[in-house]
């Protein structure tokens, strides 16, 4: 509203007498143009942001309050400790392993689901027949609910699972692990589950994505003499770079804050003596578990700092090309 | 009173019955009924249990709420079963935040308890239930708080070690161990018929957790127990002879292979599983235990015939009283500002007939008296014995001593399962988390 009243007084005011009634109209036409631009972006916005307020922006405001007592979540919290309990967050080891082991999936995620996804995208993205099964077929575990995946997994690699049964069948028993109990292990079991769920999810970002490079480009490169390989090479995944870096952007984040498919893999010995910690484990390890809201609290919110870090450096340095349009539109 | 009228309304669009029971159920609270105003008028009791399974314990409580409210026709009770876990770290403590928490609850009594009666948020019920404290026994003392009483048990047990008596037989053990050095020897023989001693479900942390307490019940004297439980002072020597003792234990690798990873309970790959299908033969385990080992048997004819239990075994010269025994409860407690129907109904859980009746659900011990012959499976009798011949019963010490130090006790424990723990580690874990 503010942005609108100069230019009503402007026109109204002091423009009117010699300039005659003709522009006065026009301007006086074009402000409630943009009055009811206003009031349609006031009308559209506000439910999401009350909603974003009530439910981001306060419980985040609050987390960062809480976690500056030393509160177990009886009664209001009252033991003010500033910034101590962050302090004991970074001195402990349990925390330390959990950061290492979300740093492992984050790369881990973006270097194996990387190349398999583009390599599945291309090949499903030519024709042949029964395409559409095998599309379906690697989204599948994607849409799979996190919990089921995690009993599923759970079962297939407890000792006597199929996966150890599997190999000793296939007279590959020295590769059958404790891949659950295994302490050196067991964060790369995650990870191979982890990769297993969301690898669907980066092949179908990518085949959306394929579906948006021209045909024609490819025509002209084939006419030029290109290869299949060549095309790939230097047409179509120059042309992909926008969707692949979206999808590392997703990645990293989920990377970063994954919890349900541990959660339920993992047991809670294991998770408790750091070997396939996360941060977001950690949090309700902690915070519920032992009843360390104040404590709790503080976790979530350098959960929350190294992600947002993470987010708006990869925005500043990777997706900068991606969103300049936009951004570059608006200055103008 | 106006405002929270209209709020309510307008509210009860959206919002579920419960809130506005509660929300009328607050016009209550400033006045406070007096003994006499009893049943005089209609009051809806909010009840939040844990039995949340289909099963013969959650019909057990709708026939009992039942029941009463055809007694008192003026009371509604509205039940919510929620998991143990969500109802005890998140729901509960959120409920008791708000002004808003449910009338009577589950209640597990020891250090949770004492911080829930420090902020205030339980009806001090001493004078209304001296008859039930008196035919209870000593039971009662886990939901007292400085000698005032917040909560009553309906279920109580000590904990003991369930075996299978057909590999036992076969391993040639005549009588179940009563020291430690019977049980190394019946270890001994049970490896060499190619069984598992001792399934532990490790991978749950307090199954593992509860073997370090026994040797701690052994190694310490009641009086440190005490003293530890109500000020959370862990000085004494015993704390880690207990982790010694357990580190030795261990090293004569009476459990499953990959203990670390197995959970609890409540599927076939546990070691209640283990235990129920006759691969392993034995499991330290609660009195809840018969009905969990139900839940994951192929073949509940031959679990019923072979499945036995015995009191944890005596360590030959040491300090602890050898017939003390760990235990544990479930009790409910009536939050600060509940009708006075809250308590009626409180005492006519934990009354001889409907205990009884509990009982006869097999899924734990009642803890009042004459409610004895509800009980019927052999194996939950010989607990109800020990249970009452135990000279002392100290409460599971994760509970007596508080989530936050029994979860960081816990773990370090588990360090020592897992082989990179130390038992001097478990004490310097539980006295930083003291102080946390």
């Amino acid at each position: 509203m503010t942005s609108t009243n100069p230019t009503l007084d402007l026109a109204g005011g002091a423009s009117a007498p010699p300039a005659g009634p003709r522009p006065a109209r026009r301007s006086s036409a074009r402000a409630a143009e943009t009055r009811r631009k206003w009031y349609e972006i006031i009308g559209l916005t506000t439910p999401a942001v009350i909603v974003y307020v009530m439910f981001v922006l306060v419980p985040m405001g609050f987390a960062f309050y809480y976690s500056l007592f030393r509160w177990r979540g009886v009664g209001p919290p009252t033991d003010y400790v500033g910034f101590d309990n962050y302090v004991l967050a970074f001195q402990d080891p349990i925390f330390i392993d959990a950061l290492r082991n979300n740093a492992i999936i984050v790369f881990g995620s973006l270097l194996i689901q990387g190349p398999i996804a583009l390599g599945v995208a291309l090949l499903l993205n030519r024709n042949f027949r029964g395409r559409t099964l095998f599309r379906l077929l690697a989204f599948v575990p994607y849409v799979l609910a996190e919990v089921t995946v995690g009993i599923m997994w759970k079962l297939l690699l407890s000792d006597a699972g199929t996966v150890n049964a599997m190999l000793e069948s296939l007279g590959l028993g020295s590769l059958v692990q404790a891949w659950l109990a295994d302490l050196d292990i067991v964060i790369w079991t995650m990870l191979a589950v982890l990769t297993w769920k969301y690898v669907g999810f980066a092949i179908i970002l990518l085949l959306a994505g394929l579906s948006n490079v021209p045909q024609e480009l490819n025509e002209a490169a084939a006419i030029d003499g290109a290869s299949w390989w060549q095309i790939q090479r230097h047409v179509t995944l120059p042309l992909l770079g926008p969707t692949i870096r979206i999808w590392m952007f997703l990645s990293m984040i989920g990377s970063l804050q994954v919890f349900d498919v541990i959660w339920v893999t993992s047991v809670p010995a294991v998770r408790s003596l750091g070997a396939s910690a996360t941060m977001a484990t950690y949090m309700v390890d902690n915070g519920f578990f032992a009843r360390l809201w104040g404590y709790g609290n503080a976790v979530a919110v350098i959960l929350f700092a190294i992600s947002f870090v993470a987010a708006v450096l990869f925005q500043r340095f990777l997706l900068r090309r991606d969103i300049e349009g936009a951004i570059t539109r608006r200055a103008n | 009173m106006a405002i929270k009228r209209r709020a309510t309304t307008f509210l009860a669009l959206s919002m579920t019955t419960a809130l506005l029971v509660a929300g009328c159920g607050g016009g209550g609270e400033d006045e406070a009924p007096a003994e006499s105003e009893l049943y005089k008028n209609p009051v809806t009791l909010t009840w939040w249990h844990n039995a949340s399974q289909d099963g013969p314990g959650k019909t057990y409580w709708e026939k009992v709420a039942k029941d009463f409210s055809a007694l008192h026709p003026t009371v509604t009770i509205e039940i919510e079963g929620i998991e143990t876990n969500q109802l005890q770290r998140t729901r509960l403590p959120a409920a008791l935040l708000s002004n808003d928490p449910p009338d009577i609850f589950q209640a597990w009594g020891g250090g949770e308890i004492r911080e829930q009666v420090e902020a205030d948020y339980l009806k001090d019920i001493t004078d209304q239930v001296k008859d039930e404290v008196a035919n209870i026994g000593s039971a009662v003392e886990i939901w007292q708080v400085d000698g005032k009483q917040y909560g009553l048990p309906y279920r109580m047990g000590i904990e003991g070690i369930w075996y299978n008596k057909d590999l036992f037989q076969q391993a040639g053990i005549t009588a179940p161990p009563t020291t430690f050095d019977e049980l190394n020897d019946a270890v001994t023989k049970l490896k060499a018929i190619n069984v598992i001693p001792i399934a532990v479900g490790a991978g749950d942390k307090w199954p593992a957790a509860h073997w370090w307490y026994n040797f701690a019940l052994r190694a310490c004297s009641v009086e440190t127990l005490r003293k530890a439980s109500l000020e959370n002072v862990f000085d004494d020597q015993c704390f880690v002879k207990a982790g010694q003792d357990l580190k030795a234990f261990i090293d004569t690798e009476p459990f499953q292979p990959n203990f670390i990873a197995t959970p609890g309970q409540n599927d076939p790959t546990s070691a209640n599983g283990l235990l129920a299908n006759g691969k392993a033969a034995m499991e330290l385990m609660g009195d809840w235990n018969k009905g969990t080992l139900d839940t994951v048997t192929e073949d509940q004819e031959a679990l019923n015939k072979f499945i036995g239990w015995f009191p944890v075994p005596a360590i030959t010269g040491s300090a602890g009283d050898p017939k003390a025994a760990l235990g544990g409860g479930d009790g409910f407690a009536c939050a600060k500002n509940a009708p006075a129907e809250c308590v009626e109904f409180l005492k006519y859980i934990v009354s001889p007939e409907v205990q009884k009746g509990y009982a006869e659900t097999g899924t734990g011990l009642p803890v009042a008296k004459g409610a004895e012959d509800g009980v019927k499976d052999p194996a939950l009798k010989s607990i109800l014995e020990a249970t009452t011949s135990a000279t002392y019963v100290q409460l599971w010490l994760d509970t007596a001593f508080g989530s936050t130090v029994g979860n960081a006790m816990n773990d370090a424990i588990v360090a020592i399962f897992a082989g990179n723990g130390t038992p001097e580690q478990v004490v310097e874990a539980m006295k930083a988390a003291a102080r946390k």
